[in-house]
């Protein structure tokens, strides 16, 4: 029989459990928890200070192999000024674009507050090699960007190895310098709840700043349950080390009514501490037309039509 | 560009979000100054009466009929004098009546959840999202039985009882009138209903579906009153008594029915175990643990009321469970975001400051969460209770208020033994990933419903009702038609 190994001096067998667990999700459970606060009813000033925030808190995003410098230029006007009819509507929170496209958005933006934020790790797929990743992040970092979101190599965890994952967020954190770091878990291919768990608590571990839902490339993206299973990956993670981690849902968040329950969520879960867009983000590129008309509606009386907001 | 730097700049961060109020509104109720008794179909004037009072403000309502025995006796004699033709009716006839009111209810649902929460206190999304749309399905679930008894019971030949006498409590009035009317009419029974004394509101409009449906007169009675009509009802000459309510009543009603031939169900107190392991998902436990014991503000006889936590992980649910009460919203019942209504009378709120006294004072250690409680009416904060023992009255009898107790256990058999020491045994919960131990536990708990993963979950089509002094005789599912039919020929008392 062959002998039991020798465990290496102040080896401590990992046989107790410590928080945060990584514990299990109940399907079941976290939808009817999701549901039931998506039902709570927001009315005047408390709306208003929402759809407000809900700009505050917009990563005004354009992904596309047709982006150009002057839709970059256009979506930057719309960031710093939402609403050229109403200055008191304020500016979003960053404008998230190619790394290429950086410079244009950066030259746009200066002064204005609002954050640029640049996708890389050979989004949206990630399956590059690790170099390539980080030099992506690199260059992004190099041309101006002052967040970057990454997304996971998906590939890698759903086969079982957490440890390269986790390597990776780590020299991708290495690599953004002072440069905000979003891991995108891309919750539409991890299949299960426990995984969305799994996940969010590696970003954590491995110094993502934020842990983002989606690349916003495919079906399924951020939902009500899944936010609300990373908001308790953050909680448990603040519990124990006192970490504030940041969060943001992104793709398939349309309309305020929609936003507000992701609000909510976050209110009635971290607390108000995260109701800002220090920790707190939405992805989203339609989103902020739809807010401007619930505000309009909310100081108005009444609804106007679409050709008042514009398409940028 | 100085412009747009202030713009940027400029962070008009508020520090907290209220949110503001969304009462839902009562013009959709419109209430009678005083309402009589409901006899053989029409409106019978009663002696006196008495105030029935929105707990949230005690503000009064309505005057309310109280029955005397001649009222009871008139009422019984309706149902009687009903039965003849109602219990000959086709099956398929009978259902006609119940799926209409069961359309009727769902139509008027609004109505409905608003004025059960102006008469009991309950949020007004619980009666909502749950009293209305539940007791709705109960009328559509036995509707679809009134055909079919004889399939349902092959070869037993099933028949109405005769006339049942139906005594609800306060805490689901429309959704135990639902659970109590529409099995017995199914069955063919005529009804002579008693609503509690403090919640008779939803019952009386109730009245007023029927005759939307064009139920037949007699058919349903509804006579309101205290503790002497409800005694009056259960001396009087009905064939059946079916009674939810509490446990003391409860053995009072079966000493009087005691030799008389009348048939009796009970479904009566308890004080549910939730067995939480530490396997479970925490924070969906929590969540649950949470519904279970604040739910209705603990008005609830199956309520999660005691939580036995395996020691390896106490403190951090108990330190979840602390935070998650800290966010339950505790308010008017009828405002749209309160999670936590009034408690639904003077009387209950009384027993439960009793209780809650006792329990500081056996040495269990007390945790409510910050929460402004309004000054009229009846409220009392989200209470947890650590430190309990199982000697502890708040650990043995039922409170029926938003009051948990924690204990402790290390192995299942000992929660298994914890969990049933208790002379009730109406519902309890487990919580554990591991499927072979809900069974494990299942086979175990001397409970009448066991959930697993979840509570306060309801069906029509799933039977319920207790085990030991938690009552007996099961109301849903098929297991309901039963108490109201007789079987293989025998004599039935009506007809």
């Amino acid at each position: 029989m062959a002998k039991a190994p020798v465990l290496p001096r102040g080896f401590e067998l990992p046989l107790k459990q410590r928080l945060p667990r990584i514990g299990s999700i109940d399907q079941v459970a976290v939808e009817q928890r999701a549901a039931e606060l998506a039902k709570r009813s927001i009315k005047k000033e408390s709306k208003v200070w929402a759809l407000e925030l809900a700009i505050r808190c917009c990563d005004l995003t354009t992904l596309e192999g047709q982006d150009t410098p002057g839709k970059v230029a256009a979506l930057c006007s719309k960031a710093i000024r939402p609403d050229p009819g109403d200055p008191n509507v304020p500016s979003v929170a960053a404008v998230c674009v190619y790394p290429n496209l950086v410079p244009v958005a950066k030259e746009r933006l200066a002064g204005s507050g609002v954050k640029v934020a640049s996708v890389a790790t050979y989004f949206p797929s990630g399956q590059a090699p690790l170099d390539v990743k980080v030099r992506d992040v690199e260059d992004a970092v190099a041309l101006g960007a002052d967040e970057i979101d990454m997304v996971i190599d998906r590939g890698a965890f759903l086969s079982g190895r957490d440890a390269k994952v986790f390597d990776e967020i780590v020299q991708v954190k290495h690599a953004c310098g002072d440069a905000h770091l979003k891991v995108i878990l891309e919750v539409a291919e991890l299949g299960t709840y426990d995984n969305v768990r799994r996940a969010s608590l590696l970003a954590m571990a491995a110094g993502g700043d934020f842990i983002k839902t989606s690349t916003g490339k495919l079906p399924g993206a951020a939902t009500l349950p899944v936010q609300l299973v990373m908001l308790e990956a953050i909680r448990d993670v603040y519990e124990e080390t006192g970490r504030k981690v940041g969060m943001k849902p992104a793709g398939g968040i349309r309309t305020s009514k929609n936003a507000i329950q992701y609000l909510v969520q976050v209110h009635e879960t971290l607390g108000p501490d995260w109701l800002t867009p220090d920790l707190y983000r939405i992805g989203a590129s339609s989103l902020v037309n739809d807010i401007l008309m619930q505000l309009r509606t909310q100081k108005l009386g009444a609804y106007q039509s679409k050709d008042y907001f514009t398409n940028d | 560009m100085t412009d747009l730097q202030k713009r940027g700049d400029r962070s008009p961060v508020p520090t907290d979000w209220t949110y503001a109020p969304a009462p839902e509104s009562t013009d959709i109720v419109s209430l009678q100054d005083r309402y009589e008794l409901f006899i053989g179909g029409t409106w019978v004037e009663a002696k006196e009466h008495f105030t029935t009072l929105a707990p949230r403000d005690e503000s009064p309502l309505a005057e309310v009929a109280q029955a005397g025995p001649e009222d009871v006796a008139a009422a019984v004699a309706a149902a009687r004098d009903a039965y003849r033709s109602w219990s000959r009716l086709p099956g398929s006839e009978r259902a006609k009546y119940l799926f209409r009111i069961a359309r009727i209810l769902a139509e008027r649902s609004r109505e409905f959840a608003v004025l059960e929460s102006l008469n009991g206190g309950k949020p007004i999304k619980e009666s909502r999202d749950v009293d209305l749309p539940l007791a709705s399905a109960h009328f559509f679930y036995y509707a679809g039985w009134a055909d079919k008894l004889e399939y349902a019971f092959p070869n037993r030949k099933p028949k109405p009882v005769g006339v049942a006498g139906q005594i609800i409590p306060w805490n689901f009035p429309l959704l135990m009138l639902a659970w109590k009317i529409a099995p017995a009419l199914a069955a063919g029974n005529t009804v002579v209903l008693k609503p509690a004394e403090t919640t008779p509101l939803t019952a009386l409009l109730f009245a007023d579906v029927l005759r939307q449906a064009q139920l037949p007169a007699g058919v349903v009675n509804i006579v309101t009153g205290d503790g002497r009509t409800g005694a009056a009802l259960v001396d009087s000459e009905v064939d059946k008594i079916a009674f939810t309510g509490s446990t003391e009543v409860g053995k009072a009603i079966q000493r009087r029915v005691a030799g008389t031939g009348k048939k009796l169900t009970l479904e009566l107190g308890g004080k549910a175990a939730n067995i939480l392991f530490d396997d479970a998902a925490l924070d969906q436990a929590v969540e649950g643990i949470i519904n279970g014991i604040y739910f209705n503000q603990g008005h609830v006889c199956c309520a999660g009321s005691r939580l036995f936590v395996q020691e390896s992980i106490y403190e951090p649910a108990v330190e979840k469970l602390k935070k998650r009460m800290g966010t339950l919203r505790v308010g008017d019942p009828l405002d749209k975001n309160t999670d936590v209504g009034a408690i639904n009378s003077q009387m209950q709120l009384d027993r439960i400051n009793e209780l809650v006294a006792a329990g500081k004072e056996e040495g269990a250690e007390i945790y409510q969460p910050p929460c402004r409680l309004p000054e009229k009416g009846y409220w009392f904060a989200p209470t947890v209770f650590t430190n309990v023992a199982q000697s502890y009255r708040i650990a043995q009898e039922e409170i029926f208020g938003p009051v948990l107790s924690v204990l402790t256990f290390r192995t299942p058999e000992e929660a298994v033994e914890k969990a049933n020491n208790t002379p009730y045994g109406l519902s309890a919960g487990v919580w554990t990933e591991k499927g072979s131990r809900i069974l494990w536990m299942a086979q175990r708990l001397r409970a009448g419903v066991v959930w697993a993963n979840t509570f306060n979950r309801f069906d029509p089509t799933s039977p319920f009702g207790g085990y030991k002094e938690s009552g007996f005789g099961r109301e849903g599912g098929l297991h309901g038609l039963e108490p109201y039919l007789s079987f293989d020929g025998a004599e039935t008392f009506g007809g």
